[in-house]
């Protein structure tokens, strides 16, 4: 395949409700995520949090693409923005944020460990490209038993050298598994420059070892992720995986506590410039979808939202002692105690 | 590395970054790219790299960023590491060290808050050690580079954060010596690393209630220094051994029957071990210091010993 530049140039009236959902879904993510580093710097929120906020094109355009009721989104621990943009509620996983038991996985995951089966949302790994087999595994589960759906994986550029990548790539080609494997190069791992690691410097050609197609996308563009990934899943669900490479940008450190050193201002500056956000609202009002009292709406509902969120997590229970217990095993306690 | 041209550290993050814990701040520039290696993320691949060196005449420092990526290259280390001088006949050293942070962190869940010591300690070929001290630390790390045998070093991620006295100067900790950390006559309690400070408080808590705690650390946990833990529990007769791992297979169970086996003649009450709850670690923090061995517990489990309750 190759490179992918956007096809329609023109917004075209009809794509106002999907771009709307575009808008509404990036700015939830945005938003939620903001508060997010907000409540963690209010100690509300520990351990290691992995903001999304630049790449908000990417988990929304491509999850767009897909049919929930049938297929499946796999990722990594930077899951807030896949976990919101699968229809998951803002305040179960503001909830599992501050640890409460009302969080999705009862406390007990926290920012790197977001799951919801019912909306098709399988992680949340913590372990650096662990997740590619697993959501590869999605996908030889969904061929089996013939559902007709295809899973998501997404993965950074730094996971991509992971042994756990080339060996599920492999075995997705030979099995003809309907998936699209989706790389968000946001062009650091933690503080290590993509091409300083990276035998080549394309990722998507990555995939030409095992015979699966690469498309690289802009992945500060919404629109064009979407159309990229439209393709990749209809060729998946006729048995031929794909890699898509998507250039995006982490505005924010690697995690909280990451100060982000290596990299300098007007590389940041950069990619603000080129905002997901902006950008499509840009396009919107310039096609005379959109206007400024629509979008400030818009932002308030959103703001509220959120807002009702971080009511909703600070209200809730902490997990009494004994839920440490549970979930270990499907029937009876097993657990060993003297 | 000045000392030894054949040493170099290699790892995630080891060297623009500075160490992700900032364990190898400085060396980069210090020792230049050639012997400070920033890796791709593939635990797997520079690990058996690091192997491949050290049969070929290198000593490697591997990092590890965290004990819990090792898992993924454990392959390497277990089928070749530990093995190769064996398989060799003896023909082949594998003089290299395997080192970076282990066991429960804070609010990380499950997959980043786990004691993995005794995946290592399980293995023969391997050497383990995990200090509980700055000093201990240096002198250790110093003579795991200088052995000719794979070391694994387990540094607690939380005692990073700590201070301690550490001389400029040139020492050694030998490996397989444990040490006294307080002498006592009542109860020996056993353990290493990060618990230290766990038992050092909960000692000092049984001091006011007249129990004289002797503090065993333990230092290396493969050789295993059974003669300095045998001769403390000679002298006291009760026995708690702490450990921050799962207590299924995990060292505290391993010394607690060793214990139980050596000196079974000279026991006054069954030895007690003190382990995380057999549970996956959870996010929330009020659940992960319920899993964690804390003061209570070793205070309990030493009262048990001494039948005072
Ligand atoms: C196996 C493993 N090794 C190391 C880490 C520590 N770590 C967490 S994220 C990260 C960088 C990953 O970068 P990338 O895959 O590009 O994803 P991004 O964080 O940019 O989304 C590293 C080294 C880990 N979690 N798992």
């Amino acid at each position: 395949m190759g490179v992918k530049r956007p096809r329609t140039q023109r917004g075209e009236r009809s794509d106002r409700d999907l771009y709307m959902k575009f808008l509404r879904e990036m700015l939830l993510i945005r938003l939620f995520e903001e508060k997010a580093a907000q409540m963690y710097g209010l100690r509300k929120i520990g351990g290691f949090c992995h903001l999304y906020i630049g790449q908000e094109a990417v988990a929304v355009g491509s999850i767009a693409a897909i049919d929930l009721s049938k297929d499946y989104v796999v990722t990594a621990y930077r899951d807030h923005g896949h976990a919101l943009a699968c229809g998951m509620d803002p305040k179960v996983v503001m909830a599992e944020l501050f640890g409460k038991v009302t969080g999705c996985s009862r406390g007990k995951g926290g920012s790197m460990h977001m799951f919801d089966v019912e909306k098709h949302f399988l992680g949340g790994n913590g372990i650096v490209g662990a997740q590619i087999p697993v959501g590869t595994g999605v996908a030889f589960a969904q061929k089996y038993q013939g559902t007709g759906g295809v899973t998501l994986v997404y993965f950074g550029d730094g996971a991509i050298h992971q042994g756990a990548f080339h060996e599920a790539l492999n075995m997705a080609k030979i099995w003809e598994l309907p998936v699209v494997y989706v790389c968000e190069n946001n062009q650091w791992g933690m503080g290590t420059f993509w091409k300083k690691v990276s035998a080549v410097a394309d990722l998507y050609k990555l995939g030409a070892a095992y015979d699966i197609p690469g498309v690289q996308v802009d992945g500060m563009d919404v629109r064009a992720v979407y159309e990229a990934t439209g393709e990749a899943v209809s060729r998946a669900r006729e048995g031929q995986p794909v890699l898509i490479e998507a250039r995006t940008y982490r505005y924010k450190g690697h995690s909280m506590s990451d100060p982000a050193k290596y990299r300098t201002r007007e590389e940041l500056e950069e990619y603000k410039r080129q905002d997901p956000i902006g950008r499509l609202k840009t396009f919107m009002e310039e096609e005379g979808l959109l206007d400024e009292e629509t979008f400030r709406s818009l932002y308030d509902e959103i703001q509220r939202e959120v807002e009702e969120a971080v009511a909703f997590a600070e209200q809730s229970e902490e997990p009494a002692l004994h839920t440490m217990y549970e979930d270990v095993y499907a029937g009876e306690d097993a657990i060993w105690r003297s | 590395m000045a000392r030894d041209e054949r040493v170099f550290l290699m790892g995630e993050e080891v060297g623009e970054y500075d160490g992700a814990y900032k364990v190898s701040r400085g060396l980069l520039v210090k020792y230049g790219p050639k012997r400070v290696i920033d890796t791709p993320i593939s635990e797997l691949g520079f690990t058996g790299i690091g192997i491949g060196a050290a049969i070929a005449g290198l000593r490697p420092v591997v990092e590890w960023m965290t004990h819990n990526f090792a898992i993924l290259a454990m392959d390497q280390v277990i089928n070749n590491a530990a093995k190769m001088r064996h398989m060799s006949g003896g023909q082949l050293k594998v003089p290299i060290v395997f080192r970076g942070p282990n066991g429960p962190a804070e609010y990380l869940s499950s997959q980043h808050s786990q004691s993995l010591a005794a995946f290592w300690m399980h293995v023969p070929g391997l050497k383990v050690v995990a200090p509980a001290t700055p000093y201990d630390a240096k002198g250790l790390l110093k003579s795991a580079i200088r052995d000719d045998d794979p070391v694994v070093m387990l540094e607690a991620e939380l005692m990073y954060a700590w201070e301690g006295e550490v001389p400029e100067e040139e020492y050694l900790v030998p490996i397989g010596k444990a040490d006294i950390k307080r002498p006592g006559k009542d109860v020996s309690v056993i353990t290493y690393s990060k618990p230290l400070k766990v038992v050092m408080e909960a000692a000092k808590v049984l001091e006011e209630r007249g129990v004289d705690v002797e503090v065993v650390d333990l230092r290396s946990l493969r050789p295993l220094d059974t003669e300095t833990i045998f001769s403390s529990v000679r002298k006291t007769h009760r026995a708690v051994v702490v450990d921050e791992a799962w207590p299924m297979c995990g060292p505290a169970s391993f010394v607690a029957w060793a214990v139980g086996k050596a000196c079974f003649d000279d026991l006054d009450a069954q030895v007690e071990i003190v382990t995380s709850e057999d549970v996956p670690m959870p996010y929330n923090h009020t659940l992960e210091l319920a899993v964690q061995s804390s003061v209570e517990k070793v205070v309990a489990a030493v009262s048990r010993v001494l039948y005072l309750e």
